[in-house]
């Protein structure tokens, strides 16, 4: 399983620069949600994919019995799910409001800052 | 031990407080004053309890570590959040005669407080994903705060600013995710002690290299700085100037936490690279300075070359050249929020900052003349001033390691940034005023207000004058700090216990 989700990740990554590289802001803002999505997957993998095993403690003892999933790998990627799903929203907003005020979907007439 | 935790909690509980009274100005520039205050006070509570005792540690929930997140304050992580206290306070003061009622009503005190609770829980947390964490608080206050008032020019920069940190945001997290599938834990004092036990080297190479550039794009370093100059001169000035002070230099603590405490094992490889980023930081940021007539924009492309000296400190990796950098960090954060505000003065003034539209001011306002002087000349490294202190430890640090093609750069920059410093001089305060005759009559500015705007700026002149005149126990604090940061042990004692071993 793991390969299957690195390659996914790997195309994730690819298509999100790919995004990013286009000159319009629109699809700078998809390849901006496929880049935290790409990272949000890679973390949740990161200790590996255990099929099955919830990390529950049976009763009676102090610690779960034999292989069992890591359950930090799923708290960070929730957080990190709210935390880009937040800083996402802004950026759409903050899309479309650049566009009401520049009138331009393109990022080669967004030079006046850079001069 | 509250003193570690208050630093973070009173800037969030001042914005909860700022949000519950969201139609009442009045009561919301007061939380403001009131709650910075506060925040300055605390933190120098906080540096005077670990100047005593060492290395404070509170875990929260009370989890032991390294199960649960640890809040840490070392030496460094104190005078952060204390030069965090004074930029707050100072920048509280001076927006409330500069921020107008339409950026208040939309905010602007709440996402002050939250940016301040960002950059001080930066500075204390002791755990990587809890840093992540207080990036993204700071971060997400920061995008709100660049784009107040809906310009054209602040939705360009605001653009480049939010992907460029989204990017490095990311480059962070896929960083901290590996981390933790090579060794298990999220607590820096456990990372330090297991990384050191690991065989598969190159990886750790490979990790160290995507937190520096995580963290050199938050830093501003070569070639990662583009985001800075096409953004910091659009915000309000207050903004512009909390920013210049606080966010390019947490960039430059996490990398001097992680480069210190984490990744310490291949100084050849990681300090070398990032001794060559901080001689081309240092010169692309002043060379890009010398080609700009906007005050604000000037000083922006100084943030960058600034940046450099302070990540030449870490680079050269000798007790002189730490406790330069950490310094050069105390030294810098203060002088460059002050150009910054006096900007706003001037604009304030003459409702410009075009270079060109400018001048005459010595005349006008001798005074101001002055307060410019002092920040201007300490950043271009002026005896008697904090910048001569900072830049002689770090340049004769780099001697010592025979590091002389930097050392030649970084002396170089301080004529250039001289250049610079007096280019401005030249323009706003020393020449005749323009005379095209369309110059709109000067912008009403009331006494009041005038006394709000100046106060701050004559508290940072005198810390930079103190910092220069006093430079012996601000030294002696500084290598405090560099030995601490040089002896990781201490820390990961401090938060583990001495007896816990390492279980690979």
């Amino acid at each position: 399983m793991e390969p299957l989700m690195a390659v996914t990740i790997g195309i994730l990554f690819a298509a999100a620069i790919y995004m990013m590289l286009r000159r319009s802001i629109v699809k700078l803002v998809i390849g901006l949600m496929l880049l935290s999505n790409a990272a949000n997957l890679l973390i949740f993998v990161t200790a590996g994919l255990t099929r099955g095993a919830p990390p529950l403690v049976p009763e009676g003892m102090t610690a779960p019995e034999g292989v069992v999933a890591d359950p930090l790998p799923q708290a960070l990627v929730l957080t990190a799910i709210v935390i880009a799903f937040g800083v996402l929203s802004f950026a759409v907003v903050l899309v479309r409001r650049a566009w009401e005020i520049v009138r331009a979907d393109d990022l080669d007439k967004m030079k006046d800052t850079d001069t | 031990m509250p003193q570690i935790a208050l630093p973070i909690l009173i800037p969030l509980f001042a914005g909860a407080v700022s949000l519950v009274f969201w139609r009442s100005r009045g009561m919301q520039r007061f939380v403001a004053v009131a709650g910075t205050g506060s925040l300055l006070v605390t933190a120098f509570w906080l540096l005077a309890t670990v100047n005593r005792e060492g290395i404070l540690v509170m875990h929260m929930g009370d989890w032991q570590a390294p199960f649960g997140i640890s809040l840490v304050a070392d030496l460094l992580g104190a005078i952060m959040v204390v030069l965090t206290g004074i930029i707050g306070f100072a920048v509280a003061l001076y927006s409330l005669a500069t921020t107008g009622r339409g950026h208040e009503k939309f905010g602007y005190f709440p996402l002050m407080h939250l940016l301040l609770a960002g950059v001080a829980g930066a500075f204390l947390t002791g755990d990587i994903f809890n840093l992540y964490v207080w990036f993204e608080v700071m971060l997400v206050a920061s995008f709100a705060l660049l784009i107040l008032g809906s310009e054209k020019a602040q939705m360009e920069g605001a653009i480049k600013y939010v992907t460029l940190n989204l990017v490095s945001s990311v480059i962070f997290l896929v960083a901290v995710g590996l981390l933790y599938g090579m060794v298990g834990t999220l607590n820096m004092a456990d990372i330090a002690r297991r990384i050191s036990t690991l065989e598969n080297t190159g990886m750790i190479d490979v990790l160290a290299m995507m937190f520096m550039v995580a963290f050199g794009i938050k830093a501003a370093a070569f070639p990662l700085f583009f985001w800075l100059p096409a953004s910091y001169h659009t915000p309000p000035v207050a903004v512009s100037a909390l920013f210049a002070g606080l966010l390019t230099k947490v960039g430059v603590y996490a990398l001097y936490r992680v480069f210190t405490l984490i990744f310490n094992q291949s100084p050849g490889y990681t300090h070398e690279i990032l001794l060559w980023g901080a001689g081309l930081t240092m010169l692309s940021g002043v060379l890009g300075a010398a080609a700009q007539y906007e005050f604000r924009r000037i000083l922006s492309f100084h943030i960058v070359s600034q940046i450099g000296y302070m990540i030449l400190g870490l680079a050269l990796f000798t007790p002189l050249a730490i406790i330069g950098g950490v310094f050069y960090i105390m030294h810098h954060i203060i002088v460059k929020t002050n150009l910054f505000l006096v900007s706003g003065i001037v604009r304030r003034l003459r409702g410009t900052y075009q270079l060109k539209q400018l001048g005459g001011l010595y005349r006008s306002h001798p005074w101001l003349a002055v307060l410019y002087l002092i920040p201007a000349l300490s950043l271009a490294g002026m005896p008697p001033l904090s910048g001569f202190f900072a830049k002689f430890i770090v340049i004769r640090a780099g001697v010592e390691a025979e590091a002389w093609g930097v050392t030649f750069i970084a002396l170089l920059v301080g004529l250039l940034t001289l250049y610079s410093m007096i280019k401005i001089w030249a323009e706003v305060f020393w020449k005749a005023p323009p005379e095209d005759g369309d110059v709109d009559p000067y912008p009403v500015v009331g006494q009041r207000e005038m006394w709000l705007m100046t106060a701050p700026v004559v508290g940072l002149a005198l810390c930079t004058v103190f910092i220069g005149l006093n430079a012996e126990p601000i030294y002696s604090l500084a290598e405090a700090s560099a030995n601490e940061l040089l002896d990781p042990s201490r820390y990961i004692e401090a938060v583990l216990g001495e007896d816990a071993e390492v279980i690979p």
